[in-house]
């Protein structure tokens, strides 16, 4: 009754109801792996209203101070407002520190589900077309976000941090040509850089960012509702339909719940596992090191790289024209970006494949594109644990210079030796094996190959797998 | 129900191990293990006897006799001090199993008595350093967190973790006693630089000593300390943990190919 | 009669009918015993987001107490609705079809090709091109006006750039300024002058240039004591280094993280000779040399402050060899 009665009320003033019916009604494919972008973006909305509450807390001031909060061991120390208000909040401000836990293991997590999400989209062809452009927003958002946490857990001007932003502006100076100018002009001058640049890092991480990547998002989900959602090869999904659970009530229902479970998962880790620690560290000075400073995960690939590159700068008569740093810090993220964001261009010029995809490949179906895939992946990995090579070395006893060989001789054998074993699994699988509709028992309905060539895999001794085009 | 019980099952089992990595990984490394050594032990009439006879028998093959040093086997002990010898020979690092290893951490060789024997021995050899008396409830934490973060966080990391010194290893300080840290600090053991009295007081030492004693249990506010070595923990965490947890979660909701109800009624293509 | 009759009806319509959603399945699967756990479970969570509540108010807001009560209700409220979602409500399948444009024309294979019977200037894209090409009906200098219009864009560009460049000083002269020169004394962080006396063999210090901004990056300095018979300094540098005692920029210069290790061999026949480590990247330089890189990415050796001893204190006798922090475009140092 109230219901109708809300309907005609929208109806009467925005001539919604119809919209908002057919969006109900809209269908979802099941698969569970679908649900990473979800948790991603429900992590970024926890990041917004955890953020809100701490940023009217945080003082964006590199004005020092003299501490004498409640935390002893820092009393009399000279820090930055920056830094005071955050111990403040951790420890003077009621629900200030599980806040400022769950903000900052939300973003770890953000991050983290963006990957695995990224990984889904790429080994199962999503990003073809008509869903290309979409999938350059997503990784424009993974750019944003890396960018985002960078600079967010380096307000706080902590021991840790410091030092990040002191390599950064490293890498900055070191890009050919304009590096001096393009360090000189975001930190306001020479590191540590002008007295406003934390209050200005601090609406570049409050606004600037997380309402260009909001802004990214609603775009993302637009150009995922319009053509509809792809969905895995079954019986009855075809290219042209969707088959799956409207969004109201079972979808709505489902998709909420997850919301709720990201949400108790980072309210759980944000009480009872501590993150960032940062009166343990104490405040920054360009001239304090500390031994073992790491990023954060999401920048660890980074740090392994600039460990990993061996001692060569690129001089031209007087002229530093490529410093070290250069390599590790924006040549090879530089990189690998760019593969992620030419990999559809290149597979459509590859296979000549140009036609619109909505059934997704499982990793096997695409042997080459999964190889390489996993390939790259495997190349990222391989710098990223480098990069923890001397926690390994306390740990574990293993000479940290004998693993920068290791790891240099790894980076690049590795990914040749997972590109070979994958293709070949792969084509094992897909070949081979049957089709996982298990319950209609073993024999696959349809299965046309992208490029139209087709292998048929006989089996010694055993029953010939065969396929059959679906009848029509 | 649904036959995915075992998969998920198996998912938690993977959680839980990951978790126990987690802890594995994110606690204090354990001191590697003692280097061999030959514990000498004798009976002996006076401590500077005992001393002497001790210091025959374990040291001088390679300290020389009167303790001299020998040439590419060990180092002169003449200026070594009382500091030095009650430091490495309490903390297990000498006697060394063989010469060029780092001296590190392990079970002492020696037992009370021999190493107060020994010490006194080698602090009458010349005019190194006496054992210094430090008393951390002396000192001031504040004052000694500023001090580790100016000369020692560098090496020994700033949560007393140790960590890679190109050549060495800077270990953590987890089980150092305030008169082992007043010892390293003037004698400079393996790779260490030293530190005077004028450059870090007696006082300073105190306050030094508190520090390190908090950091061997420190304010952890915020929950499971996972290591107290920052992001690399909490990387795996974020995966193992979280992301692990929401991947069940999300296989639970959702549905495998092949096996969903939406398969099963789904018509033939038309 | 007429329900059958009605339901025949839109059978008969939904069959023939290729762009409705159809549903293929609807189960009602609501059953008492789910709708009461779902219910026990929402319960359960308002009773935890109470305990939150009585924690913050009462318990001093202990964290780990706050976050388990929040993440226990947030769970409960989660398992609420995936039961919900799986066992009260509704079950369907449906199937829909997609929008035109994201229908292949026909199967995957080959190019596109388009079915006699649609004619092209349906196309919604031919529509939209036409439309839009429609508007320029009767402008006939479109090179003049283009060109005229760039020339704006471009200019208008360049006055909304330029404002940036207030954000930042000229870059010219501030990376390589320096408090170095001769005379300047240094002085510890609580701002007394450093001694000669006061460092040892095997000392590490941090010093600064009086009166300079502790936190500029040229300021600050690693100091450090070898033995004199261990030096082994260029000539040039001969009489940099009195009574063994160092003086070098605390900065990096692979990416400008404090230099803050220093190593000094208790036996130096069977170890590594005295060196300075940068924590970052393991970047390590040679002290006996004057800074010369020996491990790690960093390619610039350390810069070496020429000192000399007055009155017993430390003293610069002249500024810095190099610049200081990461290299960016300027002089390549001579390594």
């Amino acid at each position: 009754m109230t219901t109708r009665r809300i309907f005609r009320f929208l109806e009467g003033r925005t001539g919604g109801a119809g919209a908002i019916g057919k969006a109900l009604r809209y269908v979802f494919p099941d698969h569970w792996t679908f649900l990473f972008g979800e948790i991603a973006m429900y992590a970024f909305l926890i990041l917004v209203a955890t953020g809100t509450y701490l940023a009217l807390f945080f003082e964006p001031s590199t004005a020092h101070v003299v501490y004498h909060g409640s935390y002893a061991p820092l009393h009399g120390q000279e820090m930055t407002r920056a830094y005071a208000s955050a111990v403040r909040l951790s420890f003077d401000v009621q629900a200030g520190l599980l806040i400022r836990q769950v903000h900052h293991w939300a973003a770890d997590v953000f991050l983290a589900a963006i990957t695995i999400h990224l990984m889904r989209i790429f080994f199962t062809g999503a990003f073809r077309k008509p869903r290309d452009i979409n999938y350059y927003v997503g990784l424009t958002m993974l750019v944003l976000a890396v960018l985002e946490g960078y600079v967010g857990y380096s307000l706080l001007d902590d021991l840790l941090s410091g030092m990040g932003l002191a390599i950064g502006n490293g890498v900055a100076l070191s890009i050919p040509v304009v590096g001096g100018q393009l360090g000189t002009l975001i930190w306001g001058g020479r590191f540590p850089g002008a007295p406003d640049f934390l209050s200005r890092l601090f609406f570049v991480h409050v606004f600037v960012f997380p309402v260009l990547i909001g802004t990214l998002m609603a775009i993302h989900l637009a150009l995922i509702a319009r053509p509809h959602h792809t969905q895995f090869r079954g019986r009855g999904r075809r290219e042209g339909n969707v088959v799956g659970t409207p969004l109201w009530p079972a979808y709505a229902l489902r998709s909420l719940g997850l919301f709720f479970a990201t949400g108790a998962v980072l309210f759980a880790l944000g009480g009872l596992v501590q993150i960032n620690p940062i009166w343990q560290w104490g405040p920054y000075e360009p001239y304090l090191g500390t031994n073992g400073a790491q990023p954060d995960w999401y920048l660890g690939w980074l740090i392994g790289a600039l460990r990993l590159m061996p001692h060569f700068d690129v001089v031209i008569g007087n002229y530093t024209l490529i410093p070290n740093p250069f390599w590790g810090g924006v040549l090879f993220p530089g990189a690998v970006f760019g593969f992620l964001y030419l990999w559809p261009w290149i597979e459509r010029k590859w296979t000549g494949d140009r036609g619109v995809h909505n059934l997704l490949d499982r990793p096997r179906d695409n042997p080459t594109r999964t190889a390489i895939g996993a390939a790259v992946f495997t190349f990222v990995a391989a710098i990223f644990f480098a990069g923890s090579a001397d926690r390994a070395f306390v740990q574990f006893g293993v000479p940290y210079e004998d693993q920068l060989w290791g790891y240099r001789a790894l980076v690049i054998l590795l990914p040749i030796a997972v590109f070979l074993v994958t293709r070949h699994v792969c084509v094992r699988l897909r070949d081979g094996g049957e089709h996982p509709a298990r319950d209609s028992g073993a024999r696959l309905v349809e299965r046309p190959r992208e490029s139209g060539r087709r292998r048929f895999n006989k089996q010694d001794g055993g029953t010939e797998t065969a396929w059959r085009r679906a009848p029509k | 129900m649904r036959r995915r019980v075992r998969r998920p099952l198996m998912i938690i089992a993977a959680v839980v191990l990951a978790g126990f990595a987690i802890a594995v990984w994110g606690q204090p490394p354990s001191d590697p293990t003692p280097a061999s050594a030959r514990a000498a032990a004798s009976p002996a009439t006076s401590a500077s006897n005992e001393g002497r006879e001790l210091f025959e028998e374990g040291c001088s093959s390679c300290h020389g006799f009167d303790g001299k040093g020998v040439k590419e086997q060990g180092p002169s002990l003449i200026h070594a001090g009382e500091a030095a010898a009650d430091f490495y020979l309490r903390t297990g690092r000498m006697p060394l199993g063989q010469v060029g290893d780092e001296p590190l951490r392990g079970e002492p060789r020696y037992s009370n008595s021999q190493i107060e024997a020994l010490v006194e021995y080698v602090g009458s050899l010349g005019d190194g350093p006496a054992i210094p008396n430090v008393d951390p409830d002396q000192g001031s934490v504040a004052e000694g967190m500023r001090l580790f973060t100016d000369s020692c966080a560098g090496c020994h990391a700033i949560s007393g973790k140790g960590g890679v010194a190109i050549g060495g290893y800077a270990p953590p300080l987890g089980e150092s006693t305030p008169t082992e840290v007043g010892e390293a600090i003037r004698v400079g053991p393996y790779l260490m630089p030293r530190f005077n009295e004028e450059l870090i007081s007696p006082q300073d030492v105190n306050s030094l000593a508190a520090y390190v004693e908090l950091t061997q249990e420190p304010e952890d506010a915020g929950g499971f300390g996972i290591g107290h070595i920052g992001p690399v923990p909490e990387g795996l965490v974020a995966w193992l943990a979280a992301i692990a947890a929401l991947l069940l979660i999300a296989r639970l909701i959702g549905e495998r190919l092949g096996g969903s109800k939406a398969d099963d009624e789904a018509e033939e293509p038309r | 009669m007429k329900t059958i009759w009605r339901y025949l009806l839109a059978g008969v319509i939904l069959r023939f009918s290729k762009k409705r959603t159809v549903r293929r399945d609807r189960e009602l699967p609501a059953s008492a015993k789910a709708e009461t756990w779902t219910a026990m479970l929402l319960f359960a969570a308002s009773l935890a987001a109470l305990a939150f509540v009585a924690i913050y108010a009462f318990a001093d807001a202990n964290t780990q107490l706050l976050g388990l009560s929040i993440a226990v209700a947030l769970a409960l409220i989660a398992a609420a609705l995936i039961l919900a979602a799986s066992q009260v409500v509704p079950q369907e399948t449906l199937e829909e079809p997609r929008p035109d444009f994201a229908q292949p024309d026909h199967d995957v294979d080959g190019p596109k090709t388009r079915h006699i019977g649609k004619f092209s200037a349906h196309q919604p894209e031919e529509e939209a091109a036409l439309t839009v090409r429609e508007g320029g009906d009767g402008v006939t200098r479109r090179k003049l006006l283009g060109t005229a219009g760039a020339a704006a864009g471009v200019g208008l560009g360049a006055a909304a750039l330029v404002p940036l460049a207030s954000l930042g000083p000229a870059v010219g002269d501030r990376l390589a300024e320096s408090p170095w020169k001769d005379g300047v004394r240094l002085v510890e962080e609580n701002g007394m002058a450093v001694k000669a006396s006061d460092l040892e063999v095997g000392s590490f210090l941090t010093a600064f240039a009086e009166g300079a901004d502790k936190e500029g990056l040229a300021t600050s300095l690693a100091v450090v004591r070898v033995r004199p018979e261990e030096l082994e300094l260029p000539e040039d540098r001969a009489d940099w280094a009195p009574e063994g005692i160092l003086a070098f920029s605390k900065i990096c210069t692979h990416a400008q993280c404090a230099i803050s290790l220093f190593r000094y061999p208790l036996f130096a026949e069977k170890s590594p000779g005295p060196a300075l480590v940068c924590p970052c990247h393991y970047s390590t330089f040679n002290v006996l040399d004057g800074g010369k890189r020996i491990f790690g990415p960093a390619v610039r050796p350390l810069p070496q402050l020429p000192l000399r001893i007055e009155d017993g204190t430390l003293v610069a006798a002249g500024p810095l060899s190099g610049e200081v922090g990461a290299s960016w475009g300027r002089v390549e140092e001579e390594s």
